[in-house]
């Protein structure tokens, strides 16, 4: 089972060189990215040099291009995918028909994984983008059950991989557009949830108020830990009842199920995180490194070690973890 | 222009369900969209139903699409959607992918519904390939972005292979989860909701902490707080769609395809209510209004 980590730049590339990935996963800093966020990730040159240090350690690098085309500006993406097959790219992560077309007809050779924003959850639409695209790999969404991954890794025998830890979005992926009704930026045509450029924070006498794009998200009192106005995560009320109405601030951790991921086949655990820090990458690519090998080492033995799920709550989203979509109890 | 009626996208007990398609079929829509698209445990009506209310639909002059789910993860899902696909009297309305793959497999012709991303026109190119003979325009795409487009498809000589459709009044489907946000507002899982959507016809109000109407919760579905209405934009739609669709209300539904209608014969400015919007179609956010 690979470990396939986030870097949204390259100190943090090196952070998970270091710390035992096996695959790394970035974009370029553009819209053809769905983590395009400002200051992050690689321009033509930084691309490179992200490639060849991959490659000098024999691991595999993955790019995502996986936002959809906008009219008249196909040629960006078109780009995109020349370059990442120039400088040697393992695999590329599309989710566009258009993108997909175009990788699969010029570069018949190429790996391309069906990326988590083209929402395939079921056979039937897998089926669809193999026949149609020659796809070799699904990124699964973050919102099937565990018993329904198994379910499909029977029923079909195309590479799967599924989201391990990292930010959970609760919504389909590619079929969400809570975003972009409050901003006017889609994430599936611009890149970026929740952008921080709509994000204002403010004192007020009912406390600590996020707001996104003049929307109240949440109020924080006095030593409260506030988070990111993820606008799923937000506080809302329903009749009188003011509760996180989507979902709580939290992280998937999916440690604890690795032995039925590793005997469903699963082909790769991907940590999300493009957007964080080279030390989150290091630490997060460092523990899940040690429980894959634990694992391994002595299948039907594998515990969670509580000290790595103690220093992984620690860095996650409101300090706590969820297995999910993945435990049934969580729908 | 012609105007549908979108598939219901709320959970109505059969007897309401049944007294609306009645009124549907003495209303003024051309086309007629039927089925459940949000969740599968909504069983009010089943697959025999709904076939037998598009026979009887059928007959009133309409064109009638089986609408099918949006979200299928269980495979149990995926043998029902199947089975919608090759019902062999109607077309499809595809929602998720793997439906267009079992019409194409099939060789029959089906809408790309507004759950698709088809967002330009090599993937429009791609469909029609398929046989996709409608698109749906995804509720985020607005005026300028779908003539764009329809500019491309008219370079690439496939403009007259499809129609256009968009929708123009209603709550907007905004995301689909795996979580049940009706049963969750009632303190329950989603194995235990007890089909607790059908006690909200409109489904149920999510207020911001300033009273804004930020969300509509139906079931696994969330959608815009805001009312989606372009009553004001009708002329201006005339260029790029083909198709005004009016999306099933708990109330009035006749009354405002009716008003659509009439705007476009005669389009006078109607003061939208201040829980409507019509962001999308403008370029902005779809909660803002013009």
């Amino acid at each position: 089972m690979e470990l396939l980590c986030p870097a949204g730049s390259l100190p943090a590339v090196k952070a998970a060189l270091e710390n035992g990935a096996d695959a790394i996963f970035i974009g370029m800093n553009n819209e053809t990215n769905a983590r395009h966020f400002t200051g992050l990730n690689f321009n033509d040159k930084r691309i490179k040099q992200a490639a060849d240090l991959i490659q000098q350690k024999n691991k595999d690098l993955h790019i995502a291009i996986n936002t959809f085309a906008q009219p008249n500006q196909f040629s960006s993406w078109q780009y995109a995918v020349d370059k990442a097959v120039d400088i040697g790219a393992k695999a590329l992560i599309i989710a566009d028909m258009a993108v997909l077309d175009y990788a699969s007809e010029k570069y018949p050779n190429a790996e391309i994984h069906l990326s988590v924003q083209a929402s395939a959850t079921n056979k039937a639409a897998i089926d669809f983008y193999r026949n149609n695209f020659n796809i070799s790999r699904v990124v699964l969404p973050r919102v099937l059950s565990l018993h329904q991954v198994k379910q499909l890794s029977r029923q079909t025998d195309i590479e799967l991989e599924v989201f391990a830890f990292g930010s959970l979005c609760i919504m389909a992926e590619g079929r969400c557009y809570l975003s972009s009704y409050l901003t006017g930026e889609s994430p599936n045509t611009v890149g970026a949830c929740s952008p921080a450029k709509f994000v204002q924070w403010q004192q007020t006498d009912k406390g600590l108020e996020s707001r996104l794009n003049n929307i109240v998200i949440d109020r924080y009192k006095d030593g409260e830990n506030a988070g990111y106005p993820t606008l799923c995560k937000g506080k809302f009320k329903v009749e009188d009842n003011l509760y996180h109405a989507l979902e709580e601030p939290t992280s998937l951790n999916t440690i604890d199920i690795i032995p039925e991921l590793a005997k469903a086949n699963i082909a790769s655990v991907k940590i999300e995180g493009r957007q964080r820090s080279p030390a989150y990458v290091a630490t997060v690519t460092r523990l899940w490194r040690k429980a894959i090998d634990s694992y391994y080492n002595d299948p039907e033995n594998f515990q969670a070690d509580p000290a790595w799920m103690q220093e992984l709550g620690n860095i996650s989203e409101g300090s706590q973890t969820t297995l999910g979509a993945y435990h049934r109890d969580w729908q | 222009m012609k105007f549908s009626l979108g598939a219901n996208q709320y959970y109505w007990p059969a007897k309401q369900t049944q007294e609306f398609y009645q009124q549907a079929a003495n209303s003024n829509a051309d086309i007629i969209y039927l089925g459940e698209t949000v969740c599968s445990k909504r069983r009010e009506l089943r697959l025999k139903d709904w076939l037998e209310l598009a026979k009887q639909l059928a007959s009133s002059n309409k064109q009638i699409v089986l609408s099918t789910m949006a979200l299928l993860e269980a495979p149990s899902e995926v043998s029902l959607l199947k089975k919608y696909c090759d019902n062999g009297d109607f077309i499809i309305e595809a929602n998720d992918v793997g439906a267009i793959e079992y019409c194409r497999q099939n060789k029959v012709e089906f809408v790309c519904g507004q759950a698709i991303n088809a967002y330009n026109s090599p993937t429009l190119k791609r469909l029609i390939a398929m046989g996709m003979q409608r698109w749906v325009t995804p509720v985020e795409l607005g005026r300028d972005w779908i003539k764009n487009i329809l500019s491309e498809m008219d370079e690439l000589n496939l403009r007259d292979k499809f129609e256009v459709e968009t929708q123009a009044y209603g709550h907007l489907p905004l995301a689909y989860s795996a979580r049940c946000f009706t049963a969750r507002s009632e303190n329950r899982s989603k194995n235990d909701c007890e089909l607790c959507c059908i006690k909200y016809p409109s489904g149920r109000i999510a207020n911001s902490q300033d009273q804004q109407e930020l969300f509509v919760l139906n079931g696994i579905q969330t959608m815009s707080g805001f009312c989606y209405n372009l009553i004001n934009d009708v002329s201006g739609m005339q260029d790029v769609v083909d198709i005004i669709r009016i999306s099933p209300q708990a109330e009035d539904t006749f009354a405002i395809l009716d008003d659509f209608i009439a705007q476009h014969k005669s389009p006078t400015y109607k003061k939208l209510a201040n829980n409507h919007s019509n962001g999308y179609w403008h370029k902005i956010a779809g909660m803002q209004t013009i």
